[in-house]
């Protein structure tokens, strides 16, 4: 189901721990040694804190600002443009197989 | 070193010809780079016959173009097509686009010559270019300091003399900062002015491509090349844009100037000194200066830092190894993906792919990702009242003068406070420009750093002019 | 013992009808060789920037005025997810400014189901799996073509209003009629232009809370989503009666077995961290587009069915009311009013259209309305019997046109001169004098049989060119 009701994305921002790194970097698809895990907990936390001054704000009264200069309804025409070369593009590919790109076997259904 | 301007002149008139000033260049680059570590990759071939094109243009009486035979240095990030683009970074080590950037196309449209690419911190991630993952570039200025970043390796080849002229790319300082570390003028401008298409992206609704140059003049000269309309970005003004070039002269006369305190408060002594001085020669010239306070600015350090980081986990996503780049094998997709991203990406860019998506993750949008975008809108509403009673407004570029390499590399966030006083203009998608003047107590270079409001680039050249031409 | 009440509500994924794909311009092209319709925005290479086509949001508007939608300003926003059949590793869909919202879809049967939002998103690449049966679980490695990667899509959202597999059928097959009628899709469930997700639950009849629900997933034709759904329900009852619970799950519709089965998605990977696309801006489109768009669309399958049954006057049959929803389906519609304006009786171009014209349904949507109307003209005059009318039909059919009246001819079926008639009737009473008299004389039963046994010799002796109606007509004249 795709549309706003699929979560609700409010909550006071809470400590970053240990375990929210470990699954940020999962959703990142990123390998952190438990090094790693304790460093960036560490670091990341301290931009968080600084982050604090700007969370506390209340600005409810001001709508958030996605580009700095807003326009509107930008379009092309329909029309074709040419497509890239098949094979310059297979060329840098990782690898390749009957003109497609070849990955792993897929573990999981598509979400 | 010639100015842009002179040697386009020479070589549209045939005093000099376009090859003679590339092969001088290339020369260089080969004897000196590795002293400073400024291009990763040097375009000789492809220079040479631009270079040729030119001469055979300027033989033919054909308008060989306003950059004539002149070599510039490409950040890294910039696409160009059959050559690397590699954004500093392991994961696209060796990667050549089938495709150019819109500004490569327009800077080769004004006969300018592309020199080579240069280093910048991986993925424009960072305010020292020691962040790149084939080392760090070295300030000519002083070899065991850093050149600033992200586009350090752009500042470093014009201030070591390589390229009159160099391209790099501002998402939240990143030309304006190592522009005054190195002492060279870097200007960013307005947000859609310059096309972003062929950019790789760090964060896109702040990035913007922009000049750095020797002079205020050059500097003007390459922006009013490489601005206007682009029908490949969205993003893009539709306007077109006047040339600031022939008013560049006009002076400050009667120009209202808003010191920023908000903009020196925090920063050394020796720079808050020659951003003073900077003010008083502006009033000699005849401007109206006062101090002024923007108090909203000190959030926006944080609303970048979750902002950019956010924009960036996204658009960093594609380099899973699927298409394009490095792969590392894994027994399914996944594995591979992961495995790539773990040995492709360097520390800075996984602390900010982190962040990022921490910032957009369930529960806690609202809190950091939605906040910090009003916080952008209450910034922008502080610019525009600011912008009712001055024209421009004064501050420092950066906190310090170039600091030492390593000094900051293990304290991110004593790194991210390098961009304090340049991250509004990005929230704002004003344009905004550091000139150098004179030194700090370590005879290290100075930036002061003029802002205008969206559009006024004409205004911000005329401004900078000044401030150039009154330098200690 | 509990009665159990089915929910349903649909996802519909539409392929929009363009010349190129949603934000480049790549063609927007089925069946092509793999990648040779990609470039840097829709493969997803580093700096490449996407922009909006036009035409798509044309087309996105027609359905969403179609369904009875508000159009609104609406905003592109980025999903994330990783999987290598996705360019950029994240989709850009509408999330919560989607372009039409607020709609309804009327049935055939007047029942109308709420829509909740038809927003614009760009279609993903497609994915082959390698080794055993080509199925996921067991492949050994994959394929990836990106030519389908950013071709337009209308994603539909349904209300959960639907309460039967039947009725959930039915609004697929009305959306695809709708979709067809404005010109956004070719509706071809089969080349995957139309993809639905159907979510289901169960609650005890008379409840009003939902019962939690699973969606399922490939259904890609109108029979596999019925069957998919009463598979699932019966699933689900069978749970809850056995003191189970549903999970809240994806499911996958395996045609080959006949059931439903748990998908293995990543649970992480529904932590989508929407946020509005920086690389794209507002789409707003003003009144006067909107106008336009309202303007230029024509009628729906609704109203269509609603005019022919006026057409054929008085409260239509059955079998009519599924006649008029197949021509109506088929968009043979046309024909029939062309008819039935010519004068001929729309019942008989209703059935004509219903059955000859169906059977060959492609040929059907070439023929020309001028020669469909003189044909059925002759029929309905008796210058044509059915049967020959039928067969010079197919004919014309087949031929992909031709004139009626030289193609009967051609076949040797022009009408009989109504003296030849009497003459072959003289001949048939002459021949079997005996059978004639019980014929006048015998009661009504006997007349009835012998109705039958003359009108079959008359039309041996005139080798069947005799219309049926003027040889049963003359046979009662003589009768007196
Ligand atoms: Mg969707
Ligand atoms: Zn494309």
């Amino acid at each position: 189901m795709s549309g706003p009701d699929e979560k609700t994305r409010t909550a006071a921002p809470s400590a970053l721990s240990r375990d929210d790194v470990v699954h940020v970097a999962r959703l990142a698809r990123l390998n952190l040694t438990d090094e790693e895990v304790e460093l960036f907990t560490a670091q990341l936390r301290t931009v968080l804190d600084h982050a604090a001054d700007v969370a506390s704000l209340d600005l409810t009264h001001l709508a958030p600002s996605s580009h700095p200069i807003p326009l509107d309804n930008v379009l092309r025409p329909d029309e074709p443009r040419p497509s890239l070369d098949r094979e310059e593009v297979l060329a840098v590919a990782p690898d390749v197989e009957d003109h497609r790109f070849r990955v792993p076997r897929i573990g999981a259904e598509a979400p | 070193m010639t100015t842009a301007l002179a040697t386009a002149a020479d070589v549209r008139s045939g005093a000099r010809t376009a090859r003679d000033v590339a092969e001088e260049a290339l020369a260089t680059v080969a004897a000196e780079n590795e002293r400073f570590n400024a291009f990763l990759y040097v375009l000789d071939e492809d220079a040479r016959a631009q270079a040729d094109a030119v001469d055979a243009a300027v033989a033919e009486g054909r308008d060989p173009g306003p950059l004539a035979g002149v070599p510039v240095a490409l950040k890294d990030n910039l696409c160009t097509r059959g050559h690397e683009t590699t954004c500093g970074s392991r994961i696209l080590e060796g990667w050549r686009p089938p495709y150019d950037a819109t500004v490569v196309e327009r800077l080769r449209r004004a006969g300018a010559v592309a020199l080579g690419k240069t280093n910048m911190d991986e993925f424009a991630m960072g305010s020292s270019t020691e962040n790149s993952a084939f080392g760090p570039t070295r300030n000519p200025r002083s070899t065991g300091k850093v050149p600033g970043g992200s586009s350090g390796g752009s500042a470093a080849a014009v201030a070591a003399g390589f390229a009159p002229l160099a391209l790099g790319s501002d998402t939240g300082g990143s030309i304006r900062q190592p522009a005054a570390l190195c002492g060279v003028v870097g200007m960013k401008p307005t947000y859609g002015r310059v096309s972003r298409y062929g950019l790789v992206a760090f964060a896109s609704s702040l990035d913007q491509i922009g000049p750095f140059a020797t002079t205020v003049k050059d500097a003007a000269l390459l922006f009013d090349v490489i601005a206007g309309h682009d029908p490949l970005d969205s993003t893009s003004l539709p306007s077109t844009p006047e040339p600031t070039l022939p008013s560049i002269d006009e002076g400050v006369e009667g120009l209202r100037v808003g010191l920023c305190r908000d903009l020196v408060e925090g920063c050394a002594a020796d720079v808050v000194a020659r951003v003073h001085e900077a003010a008083d020669a502006l009033a000699k010239a005849g401007a109206k200066v006062e101090e002024v306070s923007v108090p909203e600015f000190s959030y926006g350090l944080s609303a970048y830092y979750l902002i950019a980081p956010a924009e960036a986990s996204s658009n960093l996503a594609r380099y899973d190894g699927v298409r394009y780049g490095l792969r590392v094998q894994g027994d399914d997709v996944e594995a591979m993906n992961t495995a790539t991203r773990t040995a492709g990406f360097g520390a800075e860019v996984k602390r900010r792919i982190m962040l990022g998506t921490y910032a957009l993750s369930a529960g806690y949008y609202d809190a950091y990702y939605a906040q910090a975008q009003r916080v952008r809108t209450l910034v922008m509403a502080a610019f525009d009242r600011a912008y009712e009673s001055y024209d421009v407004l004064l501050g420092a570029t950066a906190p310090t003068t170039a600091f030492d390499l390593g000094a900051k590399v293990d304290d991110p966030m004593a790194m991210y406070m390098n961009d304090v006083c340049t991250i509004p203009s990005n929230l704002s998608g004003h344009p905004a420009i550091s000139v150098p003047f004179g030194t700090g107590a370590d005879g290290l270079p100075v930036g002061v750093q003029v802002l205008a409001p969206a559009l006024g680039e004409a205004m911000l050249f005329r401004v900078a002019r000044v401030v150039e031409a009154h330098a200690p | 013992m509990t009665d159990w009440e089915t929910v349903i509500g649909l996802e519909v994924h539409t392929e929009l009808a363009t010349v190129t794909k949603l934000f480049c311009g790549c063609r927007n092209a089925f069946g092509d060789e793999p990648n040779v319709n990609i470039c840097p925005v829709c493969l997803g290479l580093p700096g490449a920037l996407p922009v909006l086509n036009e035409q798509a949001v044309e087309l996105a508007m027609r359905i969403g005025a179609a369904l009875h939608c508000e159009i609104r300003p609406s905003e592109f926003a980025r999903k994330n997810y990783f999987y290598p059949d996705q360019a950029k590793d994240y989709q850009i869909s509408q999330y919560d400014l989607p372009l039409n919202a607020d709609g309804w879809l009327e049935l055939p049967d007047g029942f109308r189901v709420g829509v909740t939002r038809a927003h614009m998103e760009e279609d993903t690449g497609k994915l082959t799996h390698i080794g055993a049966s080509g199925r996921i679980n067991a492949a050994l490695h994959a394929l990836v073509d990106y030519n389908r990667s950013s071709v337009p899509l209308v994603e539909i959202v349904s209300e959960p209003d639907m309460r039967s597999s039947a009725q959930a059928r039915a609004y697929v097959s009305e959306l695809r009629g709708m979709l067809i009628a404005t010109g956004a899709s070719d509706g071809r469930m089969e080349e995957g232009s139309m993809r639905v997700d159907a979510n289901v639950s169960v609650r005890p009849v008379g409840t009003t809370e939902f019962g939690t629900r699973c969606e399922i997933k490939n259904l890609n034709s109108l029979r596999s989503l019925q069957r998919a759904i009463d598979y699932e329900v019966g699933r689900q009852i069978a749970l809850l009666e056995s003191g189970g619970v549903v999970d809240q799950e994806t499911r996958h519709w395996n045609e080959a077995a006949g059931r439903t089965e748990t998908m293995r998605s990543k649970e992480e990977a529904n932590d989508y961290r929407y946020f509005p696309e920086p690389d794209l801006v507002r789409l707003a489109p003003d009144e006067a587009w909107q106008a336009r768009v309202r303007a230029a669309l024509g009628p729906m399958p609704a109203g269509r069915r609603a005019a022919l049954a006026a057409a054929l006057g008085g409260a239509p049959s059955a079998a009519e009311v599924d006649q008029v929803n197949a021509v109506v389906d088929l968009g043979l519609d046309g024909l029939v009013a062309a008819a039935s304006e010519a004068g001929v009786p729309t019942a008989l171009a209703l059935a004509r259209a219903a059955n000859e014209v169906a059977a060959q349904a492609d040929a059907g949507l070439r023929l020309d309305a001028g020669s469909f109307a003189s044909l059925l003209a002759l029929e309905a005059g008796g210058q044509l019997s059915a049967t020959q009318s039928k067969t010079v039909l197919s004919a014309i059919l087949e031929r992909g046109g031709g004139d009626p009246a030289a193609l009967a001819k051609e076949m040797g079926f022009e009408a009989l001169a109504s003296d030849t008639l009497a003459t072959a009737v003289d001949g048939v009473i002459a021949a079997n004098a005996e059978e004639w008299t019980r014929f006048v004389e015998g009661d009504e039963g006997e007349q009835k049989k012998l109705m039958g046994f003359f009108t079959g010799k008359v039309m041996q002796a005139t080798s069947g060119k005799a219309n049926g109606k003027d040889v049963a007509a003359e046979l009662r004249r003589r009768r007196g």
